[in-house]
């Protein structure tokens, strides 16, 4: 018989599951899924020592282990905390959690300019999911918000420094992704900055990476900027034959042109993997293969989570899982206001379209 | 007069070099350790003398010697913290410019304890010319044989090696300055791992400061209980105090820790009372990061006890009415201080200082430094109070290091004690600008209720 591999029990806001010994609560989280599982801002599975910075993810930890029960005093990084045999955690069933996590999508928030209107990654954007989940009515801060130049760093990437929230992962993609490593943080504290070494390209095969794993919309494709609203375009899972990189890909259509091509992500956003390996993809495929001949068609992408795309768009749209009436203890849980009753959106069946949504749908159905 | 321990050669002319310091005995403390005991017999004895890590958080030394992993062929290092960057603390300073030799005595003996055949010293860069104190007396050890290979014959090799940081405060947080030794970004480690498991280089490591390793030197030379026999309670041997601020002979002092309060700031032996003849408004007791108290509370517990100049002392009343030994930079402000200012002043260091690694401290300290700007300038609003007091406790506990909570804790303190200087400052704009104190009648010690 295969030797009996010892699993730890672990218990997140009143849901118990059995994980590896070596899990964090937060993949434990994961692996039960719903409102259990903690906003992750700059964790990043496929980077090596990301995480533990931006503290969105923090949890109580109410009992340490059965060996130890005694609780941590301090909330902890769940990205950044193994569980314990018998651990019991508190995420959304604990105030001071929700506090201090209130809290921090006010700090991230404080400098973040909220051009939303204007920006590229509005639609997929982390921190505006995490915001609308998570965050407060208004702002407290009456200053004027910290401001960089635009950059561009190499002929496709463009920096958006003010709009960083500096959770490091593009660092660690530059640092573990590609071969000659020109870009860092510059200086400290507020006014610390993502910045290539003077001013130099980033000119490598895997650097686009570093655009798909920008919570924010700080690193932007500069093929796509301002091409369309990521909610209007289509997107479809295809791949191609490629001798730099796995090749598979979702394409960003509007109609039949490629407006942008992307890894795929599953459903917390990261980029997905294959047989155990990360799905990165060359910059050849996302920025020189535009045209649908390019590619292999396979069908229409499962739309993660975090897009608005989600909301009511083609097949295979992901259902996120229902964990509140476990978390409850089978009592009802306060509604947040619904957005679909205020706004016009949702009335349109974008599903029965024959093509794309675009502007005119809603116009045109306008009551 | 109090013992002295670490400063009681210090002031005899010349001791910075090796034959001065080797004829008032110096050395002997290698000499016993590494001919007569083993290197657990050195931790025991560390153990027993009560030593706690003079730094800041105040952690057995002799326990956390002892928590060093020491797994088979790989090495392990020993790392003297000596970034003293902390507003108010210059205690290392002082003891590395003047004695610098019973720094390096302690480091030969601390690693033969450790298994450390190479230790580091990580110096605040600002400190250029001590590192040239500190290399010129590695060198005449080294010349001397206590250093290099075989050491006394005893088959231990140690070497010491000095490295600049380059002006940031974090680096004195000890992850960060690992990190920085190894030549990267200063910035704080997650932990866990904790050093003594995984520090430099991946392997174990005990990170110390410069006071806590030069009181190994007494420690072996008079015995671990002889040295727990002075002070008192948890509070044993002596420890470096360096005083500033409103006092009429600042410096750094070696007291042992059973003097009051009041003592050490009014005796003539150490900083003479009050300058210029103010009164006493407010001090904080143990560099920058600490709780401020208002007099009263600084010279007496809620209790109504006397406070003593030590660890359980200080923190008597936790930080409802208490504050902590910190690293022993004892700051005082008479009666013509504006707290107000003096926390702006705080603020803007830590915001400044503050790495940018995790949010809460990243974005929290520079939104407290500017709303305190603007109550310190007259332009502030009664809700700014209640804001500043719910950032801070945003930032407190919530963040990877606690630089976080050292930025938080100040301005947390003079709010709770000094409220209605901040609320002058609203009421009063235009006096706030004018003049550079706000209200001054904490100076009278009055009475305070139990609790
Ligand atoms: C922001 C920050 C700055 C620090 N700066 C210093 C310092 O300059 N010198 C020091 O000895 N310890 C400093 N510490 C404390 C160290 O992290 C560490 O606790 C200490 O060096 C351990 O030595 P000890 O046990 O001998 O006190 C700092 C801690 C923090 C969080
Ligand atoms: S540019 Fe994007 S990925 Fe890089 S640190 Fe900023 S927010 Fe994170
Ligand atoms: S608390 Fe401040 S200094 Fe410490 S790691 Fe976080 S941002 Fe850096
Ligand atoms: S995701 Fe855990 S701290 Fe950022």
């Amino acid at each position: 018989m295969a030797e009996d591999k010892k699993l730890f029990k672990v218990t997140i806001d009143n849901i118990t599951i059995d994980v590896e010994p070596g899990t964090t609560i937060l993949h434990a989280a994961r692996q039960i899924g719903g409102d259990v599982t903690p906003p992750a801002m700059c964790y990043y599975s496929k980077l090596k020592g990301s995480g533990g910075k931006c503290r969105t993810c923090l949890v109580e930890v109410a009992a340490g282990s059965t060996a130890d029960p005694r609780p941590m005093p301090k909330l902890v990084a769940s990205c950044r905390t193994n569980v314990m045999d018998g651990m019991v955690v508190k995420n959304i069933t604990s105030d001071r959690v929700l506090d201090a996590r209130a809290g921090v999508v006010e700090f991230l928030l404080l400098n973040h300019p909220l051009d939303c209107p204007i920006c590229d990654q509005a639609g997929e954007c982390h921190l505006q999911d995490l915001s609308y989940e998570h965050g407060e009515e208004g702002t407290r801060f009456e200053f004027k918000k910290r401001t960089f130049e635009k950059e561009d760093i190499g002929p496709y990437i463009q920096l958006h420094m003010t709009r960083c929230i500096l959770c490091y992962r593009c660092t660690y993609v530059a640092d573990q992704l590609t071969d000659e490593r020109v870009h860092g943080i510059l200086d400290r504290g507020d006014h610390a900055e993502i910045s290539t070494y003077i001013s130099r390209a980033i000119d490598n095969d895997f650097s686009g990476n570093m655009i798909d794993v920008c919570p924010v919309g700080a690193l932007t494709d500069k093929t796509f900027r301002f091409k369309n609203r990521v909610w209007f375009t289509k997107p479809v899972e295809a791949h191609r034959d490629c001798d730099k990189c796995c090749g598979k890909v979702t394409l960003w259509q509007r109609g039949d042109e490629v407006l942008r091509v992307t890894a795929r992500k599953d459903e917390w956003g990261e980029v997905k993997s294959y047989e155990g390996k990360t799905g990165w993809i060359c910059n050849t495929c996302r920025f020189d293969k535009k045209q649908v001949s390019d590619w292999v068609i396979e069908g229409p992408a499962n739309v993660n989570r975090h897009s608005v795309i989600s909301q009511g768009h083609y097949v295979g749209v992901q259902q996120p899982k229902e964990t509140m009436p476990e978390v409850m203890g089978g009592r009802t849980p306060k509604l947040l206001m619904d957005i679909h009753e205020v706004s016009g959106v949702n009335r349109v069946d974008i599903s029965a379209l024959p093509g794309p949504a675009t502007s005119k749908t809603f116009t045109k159905n306008e009551q | 007069m109090g013992r002295k321990l670490l400063l009681d050669k210090a002031h005899i002319e010349n001791i910075r070099l090796y034959d001065v310091y080797r004829q008032h005995g110096g050395y002997r403390s290698v000499e016993k350790a590494l001919k007569s005991m083993s290197p657990d017999q050195v931790t025991e004895e560390v153990k027993k003398s009560g030593l706690r890590g003079r730094g800041g958080a105040g952690f057995p030394t002799g326990m956390k010697w002892s928590f060093l992993a020491k797994p088979e062929g790989i090495p392990r290092y020993l790392v003297v913290n000596a970034d003293e960057s902390e507003p108010g603390t210059f205690k290392d300073r002082y003891l590395m410019e003047s004695i610098p030799h019973l720094l390096i005595e302690g480091m030969i003996t601390a690693s033969f304890a450790l298994g450390s055949r190479t230790s580091f010293i990580y110096i605040r860069g600002e400190y250029a010319w001590i590192v040239d104190i500190l290399e010129q007396a590695i060198a005449e050890a080294k010349h001397n044989g206590w250093l290099g290979k075989n050491i006394l014959g005893s088959g231990f090799d140690c070497e010491i090696y000095v490295q600049r940081g380059a002006g940031a405060y974090i680096c004195g947080e000890e992850t960060a300055l690992l990190e920085s030794l190894e030549g990267k970004r200063g910035n704080p480690r997650i932990k866990p791992p904790f050093p003594a498991v995984k520090g430099l280089w991946d392997c174990p490591t005990v990170v110390n400061n410069v006071e806590t390793i030069s009181a190994v030197v007494p420690i072996i030379n008079e015995g671990g209980e002889e040295y727990a026999k002075i002070g008192m309670g948890k509070s044993t041997g002596t420890k470096l105090i360096s005083a500033c601020g409103n006092i009429r002979k600042p410096g750094v002092y070696e007291i042992d820790m059973t003097i009051s309060v009041e003592d050490f700031i009014y005796s003539d032996e150490y900083c003479g009372g009050i300058a210029n003849g103010k009164k006493l408004k407010a001090c904080i007791p143990g560099g920058s990061s600490v709780p401020i108290l208002p007099a009263n509370l600084l010279l007496k517990t809620a209790k109504g006890e006397t406070r003593l100049m030590n660890y359980e002392s200080l923190s008597d009343g936790g930080f409802a009415t208490g504050s902590m030994m910190g690293s022993g930079g004892f700051i005082v402000l008479d009666d013509s201080q504006c707290v107000v200012k003096h926390t702006y002043t705080l603020a803007r260091f830590y915001r400044h200082e503050s790495c940018g690694q995790c949010s809460p401290c990243r974005e929290g300290t520079g939104w407290m430094e500017k709303i305190l700007l603007n109550l310190e300038n007259g332009k502030g609003k009664m809700s700014d109070i209640d804001l500043l007091w719910d950032i801070q406790r945003k930032i407190e506990g919530n963040t990877i290091c606690p630089l976080g909570d050292a930025a938080a804790w100040p301005v947390a303190a003079a709010i709770r004690h000094f409220r209605d200087e901040f609320e002058w400052h609203v009421t009063n704009p235009e006096d706030a600008v004018r003049r550079n104190y706000g209200i001054g009648h904490y100076a009278d010690p009055v009475h305070v209720p139990v609790g």
